[in-house]
């Protein structure tokens, strides 16, 4: 699965790790379709409205006419499947599937983005003051990644939702989907850092002891900038790996939330509550529950992929026995 | 190691204390009233009143705390007067949706989650590690491949998509199996076994999937190290190489993984219990968080803590004892 390294004979020029990884992640064809795939989602999380706009669909408007008159479930082949309506219409509301896929793109990968960015930051600032200083400090924050991490995620999670979106509200936030979106972001960051935090601390502790940062202590470099000069620019390939195994475990996260209930207010749609609404017709209309785990496959498989290959292509030692 | 173990228990007392503190403050400093909790669609301004009293919820944050954490370890009594009622230890309080003791909840719920658990955990490890280790043999062949990019997949698919796929097919569609309905093993085996069969499918597909591929990104890593050569060149066979060296070595990692992995399990398999209506404590959990039963949100979310934890101190001493190479300091 991993990235295909063939060593390339050349005169030896120093290359950086930046370099070299990019130059291994352009040879790997799994990694470069990945990212393709990856980017045109994002694109169509960008523009989803002006596309669903184009093509002539709205993910709110009922249509019912297309549905059979008993059990309500959409008429012709796939699910309803038309011109008109491309990706067919949901049973019951008819409403057009195309077009929720295409919104619920947007908030699925809103949440995941901001969930992912927030993460990184609050697990790499943590990560690197714990490891940095040593003594009573870190002590308290490894401590606190512990507990962190000894809590039932997803229990807590479903527990504090409301809690949180109650003191949202309270800070004057409208309710309805602002505060819900924002709630879940929060819930689904504020226990993913732990992971990273721990990582990042070992990388610091390591780091710390070696020569160039005793050199910058020499010269009296202050402590902020033997932090963002000398040891955040060692600390990327992790972190950059971590992102992209994040993203696939929070989409999960999000579609694993709406199955239990906790999602956004509807009708708006996200890839979570289009799988858990139309898990139920499974049965007698499996064309609707395709479409949006095909697309949230799509993301986490090439998000995995594309972590797969980022790891070998960062990993100095790799492409060499 | 004596003195190691000792001082680790002794940093995992503190740690559950502080982890009581967190859990009890989260749950019980909420912002709406508990006591207004606690008769749901009967409540009368009396009886939230009376039940605050009664419940001890008028008293300050600290004490309530106390209080709980006393009825844990020797009971306690609730109300006053002649209306008190006795909650003998280890007392987790009253839930506020049925009237039962949650202690009585939790130890009912229990046995269900472990017997799935370790059910799934046997599962998973004996498939997750054996296809890991053929992966890494065949490092780039066909069958590297073939079970990499299945566990990819396995990997990626969502829990709840896999049990309800395996409860759609095998239950509704072709009536392999009957619907779940729980029984302890020892009293109706044929149908536990019924019941605990695709759940433990569920859960051992996307941890075997994970544990194939940590084994042979483990066992290709200290492949490449320095000690297996030396160790082919002064002569072992292959087999000894790969089975005192390379595969002790990789050992550690899979083994981290593997307790905290249980431990998060033993603590509730939220999505596969909810799917397959098993009663276990995952079940009680979500139940209890619909419901705003705080007793036993908090006894929940405390009990799962405290196997991830135990399995925390669990697994470090284990490392000592695998990896001669971990010094102890």
């Amino acid at each position: 699965m991993g990235a295909n390294v063939a060593t390339v004979i050349e005169p030896v020029v120093g290359r950086t790790l930046r370099q070299i990884a990019w130059s291994r992640l352009r040879k790997d064809r799994v990694a470069i379709g990945s990212m393709i795939i990856l980017v045109f989602i994002t694109f169509i999380a960008i523009f989803g409205p002006l596309i669903s706009n184009w093509i002539g669909v709205n993910p709110y408007d009922f249509n019912t006419e297309l549905l059979s008159d008993a059990g309500s479930l959409p008429l012709g082949a796939f699910g309803g499947v038309s011109l008109a309506h491309p990706l067919g219409v949901e049973p019951l509301t008819g409403r057009d599937i195309l077009a929720r896929l295409l919104y619920g793109t947007r908030i699925s990968l809103l949440i995941a983005v901001s969930a992912t960015i927030i993460t990184v930051l609050l697990g790499t600032v943590v990560g690197v003051i714990s490891g940095y200083s040593r003594g009573r400090t870190d002590t308290i924050l490894s401590r606190f990644m512990d507990i962190t991490l000894a809590f039932p995620l997803l229990l807590v999670i479903i527990a504090m939702s409301p809690v949180i979106e109650q003191r949202l509200q309270t800070f004057g936030l409208p309710p309805g989907n602002p505060s819900r979106i924002t709630t879940l972001i929060l819930v689904l960051s504020v226990f993913g850092w732990p992971y990273l935090a721990r990582l990042i601390r070992g990388q610091v502790i390591s780091l710390r002891e070696r020569e160039f940062v005793e050199a910058a202590i020499s010269i009296g470099s202050s402590n902020r900038r033997i932090l963002f000069r000398e040891l955040l620019p060692n600390l990327w390939a992790p972190i950059l790996i971590y992102a992209t195994i994040a993203m696939p475990a929070l989409i999960g996260a999000e579609a694993a939330l709406a199955y239990l209930g906790i999602s956004v207010v509807p009708p708006t749609p996200t890839w979570g509550s289009m799988l858990q609404e139309s898990v139920g017709y499974f049965t007698v209309d499996p064309f609707y529950f395709f479409v949006p785990l095909t697309m949230l496959l799509a993301v986490v498989l090439s998000f995995n992929l594309l972590g797969d290959a980022l790891r070998d292509a960062l990993d100095p030692k790799s492409g060499r026995h | 190691m004596f003195p190691y173990i000792v001082r680790r228990i002794f940093v995992m007392f503190l740690m559950l204390t502080l982890l009581s503190i967190v859990v009890f403050l989260l749950f019980n400093a909420v912002p709406t009233d508990p006591a207004r909790l606690t008769c749901g669609k009967s409540c009368t301004p009396e009886v939230i009143a009376a039940n605050r009293i009664r419940l001890g919820l008028d008293q300050p944050l600290l004490t309530q705390y106390l209080e709980w954490i006393k009825g844990f370890f020797v009971g306690r009594t609730y109300g006053t007067g002649s209306a008190t009622f006795e909650c003998s230890r280890p007392c987790l309080g009253y839930s506020f949706r049925s009237g039962e003791e949650v202690t009585t909840l939790i130890v009912n719920a229990v046995p269900v989650t472990m017997y799935l658990a370790l059910g799934a955990f046997t599962l998973w490890m004996v498939v997750g590690i054996s296809a890991g280790i053929v992966a890494a043999k065949h490092q780039g062949k066909w069958q590297d491949r073939t079970i990499m990019g299945i566990a990819l997949v396995g990997y990626s698919l969502p829990v709840f998509f896999v049990g309800l796929l395996l409860l759609i097919f095998a239950i509704v569609r072709w009536n392999v199996l009957p619907y779940p309905d729980y029984e302890p093993p020892f009293e109706d085996p044929v149908a536990f076994f019924q019941t605990m069969l695709l759940p433990w499918v569920t859960l051992a597909i996307l941890y075997s999937a994970y544990y194939a591929r940590l084994t042979r990104s483990q066992i290709l890593e200290t492949m490449g190290e320095d000690y297996i050569r030396t160790a082919r060149a002064k002569g072992l066979s292959e087999r000894v190489v790969f089975r005192k060296h390379a595969f002790r070595a990789g050992l550690t990692p899979i083994v981290t993984s593997a307790g905290l992995d249980l431990a998060g399990l033993l603590g509730g398999a939220i999505i596969t219990e909810y799917i397959f209506s098993l009663p276990g404590l995952g079940r009680v959990a979500i139940g209890a968080v619909t419901d705003y039963d705080l007793p036993t949100i908090t006894a929940a979310v405390l009990v799962s803590a405290v196997f991830i934890i135990i399995a925390n101190l669990v697994v470090d001493i284990l490392y000592v004892a695998i990896d001669p190479r971990v010094r102890i300091t």
